[in-house]
């Protein structure tokens, strides 16, 4: 689905990911596990198109979308969830979810759907997203990436520094997601347990290289966590 | 009395043109952090515009209603031409940018003089504009008047600051715009080409500039520096109304234009300019942060 030949991806002048080889497979999760600081979220950044590659090649389907912008990856299936629980903080939720559905064909529908996974939001329409909680804000912006009806979403620690009562209501809306087919998830996190879990495949992220992958599941949690621990 | 009242109302419009071009610096500044140097010129074309048109349709009502959309055309025209050649390309590098489009400003004026030549040029105005409203007659000949010309340009201006909150507020392009303004990956990462916008953005403040120069056109003469005269005025609208703030740049920008034309008429006009500026340097020592306190660099 969403692969990453050999690609070198920094910041100015810092290099972050070093000649880095991994790939999202088609239908299910793919794990994508490191420290802080290990460039997880400089992968995702590249993957979704805010930074260049300096080398290397980022395919999707097998069609280089390495020059690609943004917003032509997102016309091509993909969706990003960033870190942080980010919104547009001045745009109401409504607001939030009608800028991603205008203009889009099944706009309203996708809408519904979205809100569907997240009651919670249909009492805060009218509350600006920046005096929502992480929670609310987290669920806000994975039923932003929804709407655009990705084939390929992408997760960057969607359950970090949220209330657990939300967190366990994501991890669900993201098996359901995987689940239904259709759908691939591409998933960042920092700790051992859900992520690893639910992935049909693990990578072990250090320094901004794969030191370690392997079949996800409930038996490779102890692997993982003695490849993080190193 | 009649007098101080009458120059009170010369200031309101004043303070409403300069709300038409603070306006929009503060659309493109807040999109793009651009200070635009060559937004005066904008204002220039807007003028000029009128001008062209009056040579075509001679009736001078008729050639103003024509001269409006006309005006912000050409002025947005000019201002998406600005963005995609240079702006766009420099837009890491904030002085790079002040010095092109002040060159680009330069330039602007001097094809401005080859065209129509160096002296100002005269437009006229429509009849309906020429005379004036009384207020409140006295019956010893103080009465209370306001100019029909100056009315209509504090009309103009009210209905672009509607146009412009509500199409903000309520339209996919409006929604675009504060996206890209509050967070601009976020946005390009959902699916939104920020390019667009920005172009977009670009057109709508620059078309407000010609808009404005076609107000001046009822008060004044139409010169290749018309612009550069008021741009200062509108920058200083812009940083003491706190740059985004829709409801500092309104109270500032009448203020600022009511003190002036109190100011000009007790002394001379550049003494009045000198005043205002101490007035102002006076205030940012106060309040730094303009006005209004800074929470975005937006309209949004
Ligand atoms: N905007 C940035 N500018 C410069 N360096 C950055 C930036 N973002 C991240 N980095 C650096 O890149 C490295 C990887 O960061 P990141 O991808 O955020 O890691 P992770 O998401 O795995 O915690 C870190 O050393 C970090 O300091
Ligand atoms: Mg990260």
């Amino acid at each position: 689905m969403l692969e990453f030949d050999g690609i070198d991806v920094g910041y100015g002048r810092s290099v972050v990911l070093h000649d880095l080889s991994l790939a999202a497979r088609d239908g299910g999760v793919t794990a994508v596990l490191g420290h802080n600081g290990a460039g997880k979220s400089t992968l995702l950044r590249a993957a979704i198109g805010l930074l260049k590659p300096r080398a290397g090649t980022i395919r999707l389907d097998g069609a280089d979308i390495t020059g690609l912008a943004p917003h032509q990856r997102v016309a091509r299936g993909m969706a990003y969830v960033p870190q942080g629980q980010q919104s547009f903080p001045h745009l109401t939720t409504a607001e939030n979810l009608q800028l991603i559905a205008d203009g889009r064909r099944n706009g309203k529908a996708a809408t519904a759907e979205a809100l569907g996974l997240f009651p919670a939001l249909a009492g805060l329409m009218n509350r600006r997203a920046g005096l929502l909680s992480g929670g609310q804000r987290q669920q806000l912006a994975i039923a932003r990436a929804l709407i655009t009806e990705p084939r390929l979403l992408l997760l960057d620690e969607p359950t970090e520094g949220i209330q657990p009562s939300v967190v366990a209501e994501i991890e669900q809306t993201i098996l359901s997601l995987a689940g239904r087919g259709g759908m691939s998830v591409l998933l960042v996190e920092q700790h051992v347990g859900f992520a690893v879990r639910a992935a049909g495949r693990y990578y072990v992220l250090e320094a901004g290289r794969v030191t370690s992958s392997g079949q996800g599941g409930e038996d490779a949690e102890s692997a993982v966590r003695e490849a993080l621990a190193v | 009395m009649t007098l101080v009242f009458s120059q009170l109302f010369t200031g309101i419009s004043i303070g409403a043109v300069l709300l038409l071009i603070a306006l929009g610096l503060s659309l493109t500044f807040g999109q793009m952090n651009v200070i635009n140097m060559a937004h005066g010129e904008f204002i220039m074309a807007g003028a000029y515009t009128v001008y062209v048109v009056q040579q075509i349709i001679t009736n001078a009502g008729v050639s103003l209603l024509v001269a409006l959309p006309v005006a912000f055309l050409v002025a947005g025209a000019m201002g998406v031409v600005l963005e995609f050649l240079l702006i766009r390309r420099l837009y890491t590098r904030p002085l790079d940018t002040l010095l092109v489009t002040w060159g680009v400003a330069l330039i602007l004026q001097q094809l401005a003089r080859d065209i129509f030549g160096a002296p100002n040029v005269q437009t006229r105005a429509p009849d309906l504009l020429t005379g004036s409203i009384t207020i409140f007659s006295s019956g010893d000949g103080n009465d209370l008047m306001v100019a029909n010309s100056r009315l209509f340009i504090l009309t103009l201006a009210l209905l672009a600051v509607a146009a412009l909150t509500l199409g903000l507020r309520m339209t996919p392009l409006g929604r675009r715009i504060r996206a890209v303004v509050q967070n601009r990956d976020l946005a390009a990462a959902s699916g939104i080409a920020t390019g667009r916008v920005d172009r977009m953005t670009f057109f709508i403040g620059s078309g407000l500039a010609g808009i404005a120069g076609v107000a001046l056109t009822l008060v004044g003469p139409i010169g290749p520096t018309m612009g550069t005269n008021i741009i200062i005025d509108a920058f200083l609208v812009v940083v003491v109304g706190g740059i985004g703030q829709l409801k500092g740049t309104v109270i500032v920008a009448f203020a600022l234009g009511m003190m002036q034309s109190l100011v000009e008429y007790s002394t001379t006009i550049s003494v009045a300019k000198v005043l205002v500026f101490l007035t102002i340097v006076a205030f940012l020592q106060w309040r730094p942060q303009g006005l209004f306190t800074l929470r975005t660099r937006s309209l949004a």
